[in-house]
């Protein structure tokens, strides 16, 4: 009797052993089967974007749009010259030069300051501290700020305001990328330099720079790429202009102002620049962060 | 057989190079500290600029101006009060982290440990790209693609099945059928943090010491077992670092969020009622309002109270992810 209790146990157990492990392995199973189709939902919004952009933007996309400065709608009337973004895609490229040249020096200037001079000094760690908070913090509100500083006491919407929003948001990110690259120097090779008697300043300056080349320039692009879209601080900076307009003391067109306001503008052939505009937009923007990535990946 | 032995002329030059190099030290020390400053005053200036421009409408509501649900620009009649927007905002952001977490979940656990080799990088670089695109992009798609969607297969089943659910079927009631609506706009939210969040997850999953996790494996924990026994528990703190940083780049999004809630300042009933945020009222409103005005100033002050609450929850991320700063 007693034995044959034994084996029942055994049995018992056996078939409680294999009941679990099949439902560990389901579950284990059905874990992997949602994960995956969590990554097949993030790639088909990546993909819905952009064929999106492709199909509405490369049908508007033609030499009109590139050589004409905004126009009203046509009604669908054919005999009207049709209007396009040159004064957006002009104000744009001052936009953006401008910033990066000014939010350049001072991102880099920082991340040396953090990287070689401050690893953990009191001073240092706010600075970092602020310059993270700068990195994420939104950009609707750095556009209020140089309103108040700028557009107020010059009296108007201004080109020189929106570059200076737009270099605030520079900024933080030469400045994040600058120090990560700077700490991955090795430190002996800072002690060959100065061994060599060089200053200080000399050895960062010629060798750190040189050494972290590569990925400083990418934190630039990175910065180019992130102020080519950035709509939200112009709209109260420089606003928008619908003719050519290279004056810094006036409001200025960019791309991102263009779009927002033909995009709602109701008429379908402006939506259909603003969807030319918004594959413009894209496709620059996604080409220098592949380039960035490409450079860096090279250096590692 | 150096110079000074050589050439005793030599010494005062030498010294003289090296109070060169002395001064260029100090300069670019200063440099460096003087662009550092620049950064502490941006901020601080920001604060300022806000917290001042907005103190007129701070001081005419008093404490009231947070807790009011009124925003009646028209002149004459100007009353205004923050509620709304911040509860948009909160709501809004809220929900797309809701929407977001699981599945970046599901894109850090794939990237990290289902992926094979050669599809790793790739994948994880699409993900990052979707963080690249522009938010008026996000904006535009939003409008035209995911919002008739949302109204017609989403909005409507919801509410024919989940109106009916007592208590809390009001929520999904469809009171408005322009589609655009704090669900929508959540929607387009949690496609934007998306990439953040899993980017921060797979970087401190590929944190967790391999030994760990063949250790468990060691004991027969199937795949997931591993990953919820080990791998969570081990950077749950820097997972919801990430998740912040998710929540406060959500709540100060501006253009994707004005072109798809449908800007309407009254309290939603349901999550596919149109509302509005922060960003967006400044964004529709601040080119129209007067230099000056009491509306200008109310827009000033909203906008410290949402640069307060992002402070807050960014500050917060940053805490959380401090071990994987310093490492």
């Amino acid at each position: 009797m007693s034995v044959t209790t034994l084996q029942q146990f055994a049995a018992r157990d056996a078939g409680a052993a294999r009941a679990l492990g099949r439902r560990r392995s389901l579950i284990d199973r059905l874990v992997t089967a949602l994960c995956l189709l969590a990554t097949v939902v993030g790639l088909f919004f990546l993909a819905s974007i952009l064929a999106t952009l492709l199909w509405r933007g490369l049908g508007a996309l033609d030499w009109t749009v590139l050589s004409n400065e905004f126009r009203p709608t046509t009604y669908g009337d054919d005999t009207l010259q049709k209007g396009g973004l040159l004064h957006a895609i002009i104000g744009s490229l001052i936009h953006v030069g401008l910033a990066t040249l000014i939010g350049t020096p001072v991102g880099l200037l920082v991340g040396t300051y953090l990287a070689e001079y401050a690893r953990n000094s009191a001073f240092g760690n706010a600075v970092r501290f602020v310059s993270d908070i700068l990195l994420s913090a939104p950009s609707i509100l750095i556009g209020l700020f140089i309103y108040q500083l700028v557009v107020l006491p010059m009296g108007g919407f201004s080109g020189f305001a929106g570059v200076l929003a737009l270099a605030i948001i520079v900024v933080p990110v030469v400045v994040r990328t600058t120090e990560d690259m700077l700490q991955l120097i090795p430190n002996t090779l800072r002690e060959a330099v100065i061994a060599l008697g060089a200053p200080k300043w000399r050895m960062i300056v010629l060798v750190c720079y040189k050494a972290a080349l590569s990925g400083i320039v990418t934190g630039v692009l990175l910065a180019v790429a992130r102020i080519a879209g950035e709509t939200a601080p112009l709209l109260l900076t420089s606003f928008g202009n619908n003719v050519i307009s290279t004056d810094l003391g006036s409001a200025m067109a960019s791309l991102p102002i263009a779009i927002y306001q033909q995009a709602n503008s109701g008429f379908p052939d402006l939506i259909a620049i603003a969807w030319a505009g918004a594959l413009l937009v894209t496709l620059g923007v996604l080409a220098i962060n592949i380039v960035a990535r490409l450079l860096l990946r090279r250096k590692s | 057989m150096s110079d000074i032995a050589t050439n005793p002329g030599a010494m005062p030059v030498a010294r003289a190079r090296r109070t060169a190099g002395a001064f260029g030290d100090t300069l670019f020390e200063w440099l460096c500290k003087g662009a550092g400053l620049i950064v502490l005053l941006t901020l601080g200036g920001i604060i300022l600029t806000l917290f001042v421009a907005g103190l007129p409408a701070f001081q005419h509501f008093g404490l009231g101006f947070i807790f009011s649900t009124n925003w009646d620009p028209v002149e004459g009649r100007e009353e205004f009060g923050a509620f709304i927007s911040i509860f948009g905002t909160v709501v809004s952001s809220v929900l797309a982290i809701i929407f977001a977490v699981p599945v970046a979940f599901g894109i850090a656990y794939f990237l990290t440990e289902l992926a094979p080799m050669w599809l790793r990088r790739p994948v994880g670089t699409a993900i990052e790209l979707l963080a690249a695109i522009p938010s008026i992009i996000f904006g535009m798609w939003g409008l035209f693609v995911l919002v008739p969607f949302v109204q017609m297969n989403i909005q409507l089943a919801f509410g024919e099945y989940l109106a009916a659910i007592p208590l809390v079927g009001f929520l999904f009631e469809s009171n408005s059928f322009a589609g655009t609506s704090l669900f929508s706009a959540a929607l387009v939210l949690a496609i934007m943090i998306l990439p953040f969040i899993a980017a921060t997850m797979r970087d401190v999953f590929e944190q967790v010491p391999p030994v760990y996790k063949e250790s468990a494996y060691g004991l027969g924990a199937t795949r997931w077992e591993v990953v919820r026994g080990v791998v969570i528990p081990y950077t749950r703190t820097s997972v919801v670092g990430g998740i912040m940083l998710g929540l406060g780049r959500a709540l100060g999004e501006t253009m994707a969020v004005t072109f798809v809630i449908g800007n309407a300042n009254r309290m939603p009933q349901s999550i596919f009622d149109p509302s509005t945020t922060i960003a967006s009222v400044i964004a529709m409103e601040f080119p129209e309002s007067l230099a000056g005005s009491l509306q200008q100033s109310a827009l000033f002050a909203i906008g410290f109270l949402l640069f307060f609450i992002s402070f807050v929850v960014l500050a917060t991320s940053r805490w959380l992810l401090r071990s994987r700063l310093k490492g």
